[in-house]
């Protein structure tokens, strides 16, 4: 929650930053020309290529909120790896080698190969933008909340740092310079996070009573009476009234108990566990809370935030409470190993809930929660998968339409599309696909380890879910912490600059150049990409600093869906059915668009994030919040009947 | 070969299709299966998700080499 400046952080992050600069302007001599510029000239080799869709591919949601769910909830984060990595199957199996033969700069071009038609291009080119924006935005919040504890500067200084390295990256070079950015950053995340698995395996896991801040967090056994009663003992502590139930604090979904020390003044608050039976002993645990105070600043358990005397921090937490047969400690763990025994410990996870006192000051209340190993490696304790528990139909549905869109998704996000063109032939588009899937489903792999190994690292921050690969690295060692923020910092980077690129192309090519017919020589056509390469960086600039406050992950989910079920049907069709439409692929993008998005605006995960409605109150329109499974069938329903249309009025 | 290609590349695609399904509907549908623990103390969720993505891989690296044998043997064929 403090940050101070990491020197270490710093100089890594400018290495990287000046060498990719330096790269960048050096290879800007040579990509001069348009097919340079969107393109790379098709020269990028294709081993490079396939590292750099990792590059591309392993976004910061990837990396940060993956390994952050995973240390908060066990197995689900991994779940988005399994359907991540499964969208890769489809783009090398039916989309890579056709997309290549096909286009030329932008996927517009493949849908619009047979036709050459300027609605082709105007609705590819508007769903290329929808899709990049709404991918490019929980990218540039990210690097703001990165930048905090890695240089311990402003939010949006952060934004505005990533935004301009981005746009110089992309402007000087394009493409050329793109890709090599994303090989780098591809590189380093893999190696990197294959170094920190392995030491979490080197480590093992041992039991303690709190984190790495040295704290041990306390739990009383007390009677019914031991709370009535005002004789200042309570369980094994001295000195300390129970107080009565302060205001806010009457309905909360958990019990809580407030102890005041009589010496200190201090009051903390304790979680109370119930016991089975009426009359056994009541166990108290330890809490934590973030209280925000109208003036907008923080009390953390009581005490301003601060690190000098009378002021506190959040104690850093995970931890495992038992190993099996009673050990204490296991020693290096194979990889298997690892799994076999948490599966048979306790780990200590810590839950939230917010009270909202009749002042307006805001509590977080963080209370433990002990939790087997088994419960962390199943499915469906996390919001998002709670579907999978669910008894309602409608949440399965939910979960199967977020799997879906996972799958469908990667295959037409327009970022990734435009790396096939980079390469040289379809041999060189398949061959690089196939590095692609290798170094990110070992990354994938890796994301199960590093979630785990934060879980247990003794290091996570309550209050920020993202942070948990970093800090996992800051309890290993503080130039691995450095490596690591750096990495994050350019992980952001890496795939900002494929969005920019991206949209740059989609308004060039697919906008400018087709759709509105303005005639351009090659020359100004990279003046114009240079222009809204600038543009929608500046674009990202703004959205990154007005959606600061809030928790915008679920964006990227939302960007498959849209990707998937505008994009899909159109490219998959195209291929294998002689008898699509112009009519047909314009009206299905459309369609998809729109109904995707008209979907999403109308749930209950809308209302609740964007919109600050109670769903209870306010029940939302549509059944389920994943679009995936109407709208992806939708457009391609939607694409067959429109072209079988057209097509007979053609043929009369 | 391109025809060829983009054979081989749907039937193993429908392969991945039917594995991934079979997870994503287990998990939807009989939860509990995925925490029973058939081989060394490993549970079903990470088996089958590990299986899914070390498929992917291998999978990956089978199209690359079937189409890699085709292009070398039928240079000469004229194209569908």
């Amino acid at each position: 929650m403090i940050h101070e400046l990491s020197w270490k952080a710093v100089i890594f992050f400018s290495i990287f930053v000046g060498f990719t600069l330096g790269l960048s302007f050096w290879l800007g001599r040579k990509a001069k020309s348009s097919e340079g510029f969107f393109a790379a000239h098709g020269q990028i080799p294709w081993f490079v290529n396939g590292i750099a869709f990792a590059g591309d591919y392993l976004s910061a949601a990837s990396f940060l909120g993956i390994c952050g769910m995973i240390a908060f909830y066990g197995y689900d984060g991994f779940l988005y790896s399994i359907g991540y990595l499964a969208g890769w199957i489809v783009a090398l199996f039916v989309i890579a080698e056709p997309m290549k033969r096909m286009g030329r700069f932008t996927f517009a071009d493949a849908l619009d190969s047979k036709f050459n038609s300027p609605g082709i291009k105007l609705a590819a080119g508007i769903s290329t933008l929808a899709v990049s924006i709404f991918y490019l935005i929980p990218q540039m919040v990210g690097a703001g909340v990165l930048v905090q504890p890695l240089l311990a500067l402003p939010h949006w200084v952060g934004v505005v740092l990533v935004g301009t390295i981005v746009t110089l990256i992309v402007v000087t070079a394009g493409m050329v310079s793109t890709t090599w950015v994303q090989f780098l950053k591809g590189t380093l995340l893999v190696f990197f996070s294959a170094i920190l698995t392995w030491m979490i395996l080197q480590k093992g896991f041992t039991v303690e009573e709190g984190g790495i801040d040295g704290h041990k967090f306390q739990s009383l056994t007390v009677t019914a009476d031991d709370l009535a009663n005002d004789d200042g003992t309570v369980g094994t502590l001295t000195n300390v009234d129970v107080l009565p139930t302060p205001e806010g604090w009457e309905s909360t979904k958990q019990s809580y108990v407030h102890l005041k020390n009589r010496e200190t003044q201090l009051t903390s608050v304790w979680h109370v566990i119930k016991p089975a039976t009426d009359g056994d002993p009541i166990t108290l645990t330890e809490a934590q809370t973030v209280t925000t105070l109208t003036n907008g600043n923080l009390l953390i358990n009581g005490l301003p935030l601060g690190t000098k005397s009378g002021e506190a921090v959040l104690h850093p937490i995970g931890y495992l409470k038992s190993l099996p047969d009673g050990q204490t400690e296991t020693g290096p763990l194979s990889p298997v190993e690892f799994f076999s025994i948490l599966q048979k410990s306790e780990v200590v996870l810590w839950k939230s809930e917010k009270i909202k006192a009749p002042d307006t000051t805001e509590v977080s209340v963080y209370y433990q929660k002990v939790t087997s190993g088994s419960q962390v490696l199943r499915p469906g304790e996390h919001p998002t998968f709670k579907g999978i528990r669910s008894d309602k139909f409608s949440d399965k549905i939910n979960f199967l339409s977020l799997m879906l869109a996972l799958f469908c998704g990667t295959a037409s996000l327009p970022h990734i599309l435009i790396r096939y063109y980079t390469v040289k032939d379809e041999s060189s588009a398949r061959k690089s696909t196939i590095v692609g899937i290798t170094s990110i489903g070992f990354f994938y792999v890796l994301t199960l380890y590093l979630g785990l190994g934060a879980m247990t690292s003794g290091s996570l921050d309550l209050s920020d879910t993202n942070m948990a690969a970093p800090l996992l690295a800051k309890s290993m060692n503080t130039w691995l912490f450095a490596a690591i923020s750096a990495i994050a910092f350019t992980t952001v980077l890496g795939t900002v600059s494929g969005l920019i690129l991206a949209s740059a192309g989609a308004v060039t090519h697919d906008l400018m150049s087709s759709a509105f017919g303005i005639q351009m020589n090659d020359d100004e056509k990279v003046r114009v990409a240079k222009i809204s390469s600038v543009f929608v960086g500046a674009i990202a600039i703004v959205l990154g600093i007005l959606f600061k406050d809030m928790n915008v992950s679920f964006l990227v989910g939302w960007a498959f869906s849209v990707a998937a079920s505008a994009n899909l049907p159109s490219l998959v069709m195209i291929l294998f059915w002689p008898r699509v439409t112009r009519q047909g692929i314009i009206t299905a993008i459309v369609v998809g668009m729109v109904s995707s998005l008209g979907w999403i605006l109308l749930s209950a995960e809308a209302f609740e994030k964007i919109y600050g409605l109670d769903v209870l109150k306010t029940p939302a329109i549509v059944p389920f919040s994943q679009p995936g499974i109407v709208t992806i069938p939708l457009g391609f329903l939607t694409l067959v009947v429109v072209s079988l249309m057209t097509k007979r009025r053609e043929d009369s | 070969m391109q025809s060829r290609n983009s054979k081989i590349g749907l039937v193993l695609f429908t392969i991945y299709l039917i594995v991934y399904g079979g997870f994503v509907f287990l998990n939807a549908f009989t939860p509990e299966t995925m925490e029973a623990t058939p081989i060394a103390g490993l549970n079903v969720a990470i088996l089958y998700g590990f299986a899914l993505i070390i498929g992917a891989i291998a999978l990956s690296g089978l199209y690359g080499f079937l189409c890699r044998e085709k292009s070398s043997s039928n240079n000469e064929e004229p194209r569908a």
